[in-house]
């Protein structure tokens, strides 16, 4: 059942990719992901995994790579962060386009300006509209997890699209955690070697990423949103063979003391853990307060957060990020459309915090939830505790 | 005048030895949708004909791209790849890490599989430049080839660093006070040289099988080579379609373009120099991108092309390969 250590996070991302038997890593250094790289690296020089390292000039060339590679039907890792997701933004859509199963392991970070190096949700944002299948883990122990799980989502035929598996900068990614790490026995029985659908060898020539004219574009653009969609039902099947083997359950919105809530908070991320201590001091003062966390951002699973929220009155969401003037965070505005229809809906207030590694504490969940059981904030969305 | 354009024993050679040095395979197929006289597509043809069946292209966005991979249908009898217009090279080696990787671990069949990236003059020398640069540095046993056809002809015939002084694009017009492009073209294989790559070359469709000898080289080199190649655009040029060889050959004859090889740090001139050459005039007359250049203008590309010129040959005659210097500081 594997063993149970004390290990860096980004190290121990590493150390579950190499698990998958990684064959192509192209990675270019970003903080706080650099662990993640120079660990790769360390596990390719010293032999542990059969795997070429490409020392690439720069994320957009990183991101290029991974692709070429992942076309021969290589299995590939790639790592980044921030400006370094930003700068591959051009290939993103690409490389979900060309339906590869890149897994790439995102430690969020603020974007510039100003330059900021520690942990928020807004390089992932902008990203949102790419194509890929986003998990977004808790603790270290998910982020080992995911990254597994990712590539046995990615590589499922019925998908066939690049995954990223966010774990928070410093937060998560520099943190010394106790997590089992499996055992590489346990993971060849759950990750069977990766068999492509077509590759780039001369004995069977393939064209990839071909030119569509606007009679094709349209169908292509919705066959690859169907997948997405349709991914749903492959992560949970991955997920529910996970809990089997490994007895961890993930679950694309996962809650805690939501059935008989009054309020509950939403979160993505490390922030979790803190927000479920707040939920249980706020339970302490007689509040009936919940926690949904959403694991699970693309594809965004509608029904289960539809049925996460039942009888809940007021949902406060919790954003890293800013969608500058917009409706509100992305998280918010997103959980508000997908609630519009629902008959008896919960009124949905906005929460921005946690900007550029600015800390959050448990006072700061259960003072923001009062203030929404309470109706008292500024709307439609508040930046909370910030000064001016 | 007879010229090494018109010139009879190259032509009856040509079709005495052709058939036995030029493969009838295709792996760039009729019916893709370039121009008339399109000479980058020819040298594409050419260059698979050498490359062969074992071979991996990656393209980046432009002309050929765009008119080789209308879906449903493909030019390409060879695998092939785009993804974007930047990161040809780095898509390059991925493959090659990607191809090795697997081959090493008995996954495909065990043979070597050259993985080749192409792209156009901006593809290469603009926005995929660093994507090169960090290619060849690292030394991926990968061939690219620039083909420049000196513009961004893909969206419409704008000026890149591969421009040569004063032609008019379309953003380098030939206006009333700034008489096209103003700066001379970059020097981008003293770059690929300054690189310390095996091999290095230019070349041009217009003398084939100096190309595709040149292509089967750099195939043949375990590492990184680069090649590049001059390719005549009618519609950039604006050149009549039939003349897209001739100005090719004119571009060597006068010095415009020299065609020369660059092994293991050695320089040297692949095709018989031409005792004089001709004056640059004569190149620039056939388009319509030098239409407005004056005769003093002329005279100053004159005297660049010469000074150019002189400098190669001083290369020439002065390089030693690694090879060889290797021995003297042995000695
Ligand atoms: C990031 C980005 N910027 C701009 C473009 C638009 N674009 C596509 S092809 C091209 C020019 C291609 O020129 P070149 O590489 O010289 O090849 P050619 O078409 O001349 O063969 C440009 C500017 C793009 N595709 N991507
Ligand atoms: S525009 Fe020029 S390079 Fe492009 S297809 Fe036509 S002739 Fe060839």
């Amino acid at each position: 059942m594997g063993k149970r250590i004390g290990i860096e996070v980004a190290i121990a991302a590493a150390e579950a990719a190499a698990l998958c038997r990684f064959e192509v890593a192209a990675v270019y250094p970003i903080t706080p992901q650099s662990h993640v790289a120079e660990h790769l690296s360390d596990i390719v020089n010293d032999g542990r995994v059969d795997a070429s390292f490409i020392t690439v000039e720069g994320e957009h060339s990183a991101l290029s790579a991974a692709i070429g590679a992942s076309g021969t039907g290589a299995r590939v890792i790639t790592a980044t962060s921030s400006q370094g997701l930003l700068y591959m933004s051009e290939v993103m859509p690409i490389a979900s386009g060309m339906r590869v199963p890149i897994v790439m392991i995102v430690a969020n970070r603020a974007v510039s300006s100003p330059i900021n190096i520690w942990n928020d949700h807004s390089d992932i944002m902008p990203m949102r509209d790419t194509g890929w299948i986003t998990f977004f883990s808790e603790n270290g122990q998910e982020a080992v997890d995911m990254v597994i799980q990712a590539y046995k989502v990615a590589e499922h035929r019925d998908v066939m699209l690049p995954v990223d598996v966010m774990m928070d900068g410093f937060q998560l990614t520099h943190m010394v955690e106790p997590l089992f790490m499996p055992d590489q026995e346990e993971v060849d029985r759950f990750l069977p070697p990766y068999v492509p659908y077509a590759t780039l060898h001369p004995d069977n020539p393939v064209s990839m990423g071909t030119l569509a004219m606007p009679d094709i574009f349209a169908e292509a653009q919705k066959s690859k949103d169907a997948a997405l969609v349709n991914s749903l039902t492959v992560i949970k099947e991955v997920w529910k063979e996970w809990e089997e083997l490994f007895g961890r359950k993930y679950e694309p919105v996962q809650t805690y003391l939501t059935e008989d809530a009054d309020v509950a908070m939403v979160t993505m991320g490390s922030m979790g853990e803190t927000a479920e201590v707040a939920v249980d001091e706020l339970r302490r003062q007689g509040i009936k307060a919940g926690l949904i966390k959403i694991k699970l951002w693309r594809p965004f699973p509608f029904e289960d957060l539809k049925k996460a929220v039942k009888g809940i009155r007021v949902v406060a969401v919790m954003d890293r990020a800013v969608s500058f003037g917009g409706p509100g965070g992305p998280v918010f505005s997103e959980i508000r459309s997908a609630l519009y229809d629902e008959p008896a809906r919960p009124a949905v207030v906005n929460f921005i915090i946690g900007l550029g590694g600015r800390d959050i504490q448990v006072v700061d969940f259960v003072d923001m939830m009062k203030k929404a059981a309470a109706g008292k904030l500024a709307e439609p969305y508040e930046f909370y505790g910030v000064r001016g | 005048m007879t010229t090494l354009t018109n010139s009879p024993t190259i032509i009856e050679n040509f079709d005495l030895y052709a058939p036995k040095l030029v493969s009838k395979e295709e792996f760039f197929s009729a019916g893709h949708r370039a121009c008339q006289g399109c000479a980058e597509a020819l040298a594409i043809r050419l260059m698979c004909k050498a490359l062969g069946r074992d071979t991996v292209i990656t393209n980046a966005t432009g002309c050929m791209e765009v008119i080789s991979s209308l879906y449903p249908t493909t030019a390409w009898k060879l695998p092939w790849i785009h993804v974007a217009f930047p990161c040809a090279a780095a898509v390059g080696s991925g493959v090659e890490a990607g191809l090795t990787a697997l081959r090493r671990k008995g996954k495909i069949p065990d043979k070597r599989v050259k993985s080749v990236a192409i792209g156009g003059d901006g593809g290469t020398m603009d926005i995929g430049f660093q994507a090169l640069s960090g290619a060849m540095e690292r030394g991926h046993d990968m061939l690219y080839v620039c083909f420049d056809n000196e513009a961004y002809m893909n969206t419409g015939i704008q000026r890149s660093s591969g421009t040569p002084f004063l032609a008019s694009t379309t953003t380098s017009p030939a206006g009333k006070k700034i008489p096209g492009n103003q700066v001379w073209k970059k020097n981008v294989m003293e770059i690929m040289v300054a690189h310390n790559i095996p091999y290095v070359a230019t070349a041009s469709p217009a003398y084939p099988i100096d190309f595709m000898n040149k292509v089967k080289k750099a195939r043949e080199v375990k590492g990184s080579a680069y090649i590049h190649c001059l390719v005549t655009c009618p519609t950039g040029w604006r050149s009549p379609s039939e003349t897209s060889i001739q100005l090719g050959r004119l571009a060597y004859e006068t010095g415009v373009f020299p065609i020369y090889e660059v092994e293991d740090g050695k320089y040297r001139f692949t095709m018989p120099v031409p005792e004089k050459r001709r004056p640059v005039a004569d190149y620039l007359k056939g388009q319509g991108r030098f239409r407005h250049v004056t005769p003093d203008q002329i005279k100053a590309i004159q005297e660049r092309v010469d000074i150019e010129w002189e400098m190669l040959k001083i290369k020439i005659a002065s390089s030693k390969s690694r090879a060889e210097i290797r021995e003297q500081v042995k000695s």
